[in-house]
């Protein structure tokens, strides 16, 4: 009997991840040897640091820490305590505010950019010169102009949207199959709709690949912002937690970062599947 | 203050404090104690000299005393007038500080009720490192916010930012640092045998960075080129530490602390040990509050020297340890914060010492350590040219202010603005700190 390729990748998947835990459970668990303490000392004294014990925690830990996480993630304690749920609710609100205005403004500007050969090359150097800024590097700017920190983590989730988008949209509209365009020449299609009916429906795949690409960059670049400017966000609570030194709720909040950043991902996945059709 | 009733989080049981076994008894506490403060303040204007008031006290008995004094004084009125000292322009306040233990009075003062006793709605909101601070009070997101003392300095001379006119309204806390080395150290505690190390500081404007200096040029190690100093956010050098990036950090509690509980370093020196009743910390606001809204500066400043007097008193630090550890506020370990506020605490050597003073907490801004501060920016070439010392020190630390608002407490204030001290051994006049600067050996002058 033999099964598809699928259940046999699950099945691989599973043990790999078995072994890893295994392993990781395993590094962690070798006990050391503490010095002898006086047990007054001992008292004022971390558990690490008694036991001899590694700090790092096991994934028994990361299983209880993820439970503690999950059971109430929309508790709010004060400003500064807030559960992961409400925490994760601001991050995805910032990329989505950051990321669509970068649509807003890509998308036209990448049509008429790779419509016109001229301007394509008049704002090339710009693109080029640009693109490669790390967008954490215009926060203090941002801060100082916009005088608001929630709208300058916006702004720096809008700056690194917006290249990937614009390039990927230029170069879907410039190269839209030649002969689609000498027939629509042929039978004298106004420009709108040559842009509306030809133009994006056949750059529509290139365009959805640019955004799934901006969006995995804004969510990586959104955890770092927050973790700057602080307040509220995913990035704050794994600021908050380190600041504690607690590695269980840093990892914890890793695994949850990277899902949702899965879930974006396949979000657009599907949506660039949808608008893809066979030549 | 009374708690929401459908807060999950908050007692019915006991008071906003935790120190009292109900609201009423905490709010007739407060009452008493500013009763007692109105009442200290009338007797000494009565009877400047003390032995002349225990002798009339004596003479015709405590009751009558009162009565005689309640006659032609209002006690009453007195009290409810200092309560309530005309109303704030603004009420809901947005405060901004860093998680360490120099904040404790900003801190407590928002879950123990003392901003409420004022009328005000503070929102004391965690802020990840002291340039953002400056950057979100200097935009106008936070109303006042907890700063390195320096800091002001740096901001009203324009050093490090655009020219701002910043003030020091209260210093928070007076000791508790340390130096802070790897555990691999132990054997080296001489600095001389420190050449070639690598250490971290909380920011360039910050005491820490003018006392590791300090101590390091004293033991004839040059800090810009014998050593690195590096920048790095407390919580980062506690981990630095455990990775071996850096030998050691001097650095605000609760993360000298926190590094002999995890056991990756030790306590060196106390910064108490270098100069006792230093600064750290201060409470900050800009100019324009001050004067947009000097009611309720006045009422956040009462709420601060209130908090401060309470966090003075020993008996009341392990109280405070439990208010301000949660993860709303410092999220730490309570038994650390308890160590660094008892002063009952692991060295990290094997020792328990005990040292009540360790941190203390004390809100008169001298303006002598206004001029120190300048001093040691000019020494390490922050500052350049010429600077009139006392006038900065007079326009950023505002100690008559302070003084008033202390005196209204019934709180003892210094009649000066300026003291001299000592720093490691060398005394420090704050009427000649050319003189001073020029003592030193190693400066970048």
């Amino acid at each position: 009997m033999t099964l598809s390729l699928a259940a046999r990748g699950a099945i691989l998947s599973l043990l790999i991840l078995a072994l890893f835990l295994a392993a990781w459970q395993i590094a962690v668990s070798g006990g050391g040897s503490a010095p002898a303490m006086d047990p007054e000392y001992a008292k004022l004294m971390g558990q690490s640091a008694v036991t001899g014990h590694s700090a790092m925690p096991g994934p028994a830990d990361i299983a209880r820490g993820l439970w503690q996480a999950l059971r109430d993630p929309f508790y709010d304690h004060g400003t500064n305590d807030k559960g992961i749920g409400i925490q994760l609710a601001w991050s995805v609100a910032r990329v989505a505010a950051g990321w669509l205005l970068a649509v807003i403004v890509a998308v036209p500007l990448g049509f008429v950019i790779g419509m016109s050969p001229l301007l394509g090359r008049a704002f090339d150097p710009f693109i080029q010169l640009l693109k490669p800024i790390s967008p954490l590097a215009w926060m203090p700017l941002a801060l100082f102009t916009i005088r608001d920190s929630g709208i300058s983590a916006i702004f720096v989730i809008f700056i690194c949207s917006l290249w990937p988008m614009l390039i990927n949209t230029a170069f879907g509209v410039s190269s839209v199959r030649t002969e689609w365009l000498n027939v629509a020449r042929t039978l004298e299609v106004r420009p709108i709709r040559r842009a509306l009916t030809i133009i994006l429906p056949a750059a529509a795949p290139t365009i959805l690949t640019g955004m799934r690409i901006s969006v995995g960059i804004a969510w990586l670049v959104i955890v770092a912002a927050e973790m700057l400017v602080g307040g509220t966000g995913i990035g704050y609570f794994v600021w908050n937690e380190w600041n504690n030194l607690s590695i269980t709720n840093v990892i914890v909040a890793i695994l949850i970062i990277g899902l949702v950043g899965m879930a974006l991902d396949q979000a657009l996945a599907r949506a660039q599947a949808a608008v893809t059709f066979p030549q | 203050m009374s708690p929401n009733p459908f807060d999950p989080a908050a007692r019915l049981t006991g008071c906003s404090c935790g120190a009292h076994a109900s609201q009423a008894a905490h709010d007739a506490g407060h009452d008493a104690r500013l009763r007692r403060a109105v009442e200290t303040t009338l007797l000494r204007a009565i009877f400047p000299n003390d032995t002349n008031r225990r002798a009339f006290l004596r003479a015709v008995g405590t009751t009558t005393a009162t009565a005689a004094i309640a006659t032609i004084f209002p006690i009453a009125a007195a009290t409810e007038a200092l309560a309530d000292a005309g109303p704030p322009e603004k009420k809901s306040l947005k405060v901004g500080f860093i998680p360490i233990n120099c904040a404790t009075p900003i801190i407590m003062a928002a879950p123990m009720g003392f901003y409420a006793k004022q009328g005000l709605e503070v929102e004391v909101v965690k802020t990840a490192g002291w340039a953002v601070v400056r950057d979100k009070t200097l935009n106008g997101e936070y109303d006042a916010a907890h700063m390195l003392s320096p800091m002001p300095i740096a901001i009203s001379l324009g050093l490090g930012a655009p020219a701002q006119p910043y003030r020091v309204a209260a210093i928070e806390n007076i000791n508790g640092q340390a130096i802070t080395m790897a555990l691999k150290h132990r054997d080296r505690r001489d600095p001389r045998q420190w050449k070639g190390m690598t250490f971290g500081i909380p920011f360039d404007y910050s005491i820490h960075n003018y006392l590791l200096r300090y101590y390091l040029a004293e033991h004839g190690i040059d800090p810009d080129s014998d050593v690195q100093l590096r920048l790095i956010a407390p919580a980062d050098m506690v981990a630095n530490l455990r990775a071996g990036n850096i030998d050691g950090f001097l650095g605000p509690e609760p993360f000298n602390q926190r590094a002999v509980y995890d056991g990756v370093g030790f306590l060196h020196v106390l910064s108490k040990e270098l100069w006792d009743g230093h600064p750290c910390c201060a409470f900050a606001a800009s100019q324009k509050f001050i004067t947009d809204a000097p009611n309720s500066f006045a009422a956040l400043m009462r709420a601060i020297i209130d908090a401060t007097a309470y966090a003075h008193d020993p008996a009341h630090r392990s109280e405070i340890a439990a208010a301000i550890a949660p993860a709303n506020y410092l999220n730490q370990p309570q038994i650390v914060i308890e160590q660094v506020l008892t002063g009952t605490f692991a060295d990290g050597l094997g020792n328990i010492r005990k040292m009540p003073d360790r941190i203390d907490f004390d809100p008169f801004p001298w303006q002598s350590f206004a001029v120190w501060m300048l001093t040691q920016m000019k020494r390490w070439g922050q500052l350049k040219g010429d600077v009139d010392y006392a006038a900065v020190a007079r326009e950023v630390f505002l100690a008559t202010d302070a003084r008033k608002l202390m005196q209204q407490a019934g709180l003892s204030a210094p009649a000066t603005d300026t003291k001299s001290f000592a720093v490691m051994g060398r005394n420090f006049d704050p009427s000649a700190p050319e003189q001073y600067l020029s003592g030193f050996a190693i400066r970048r002058t």
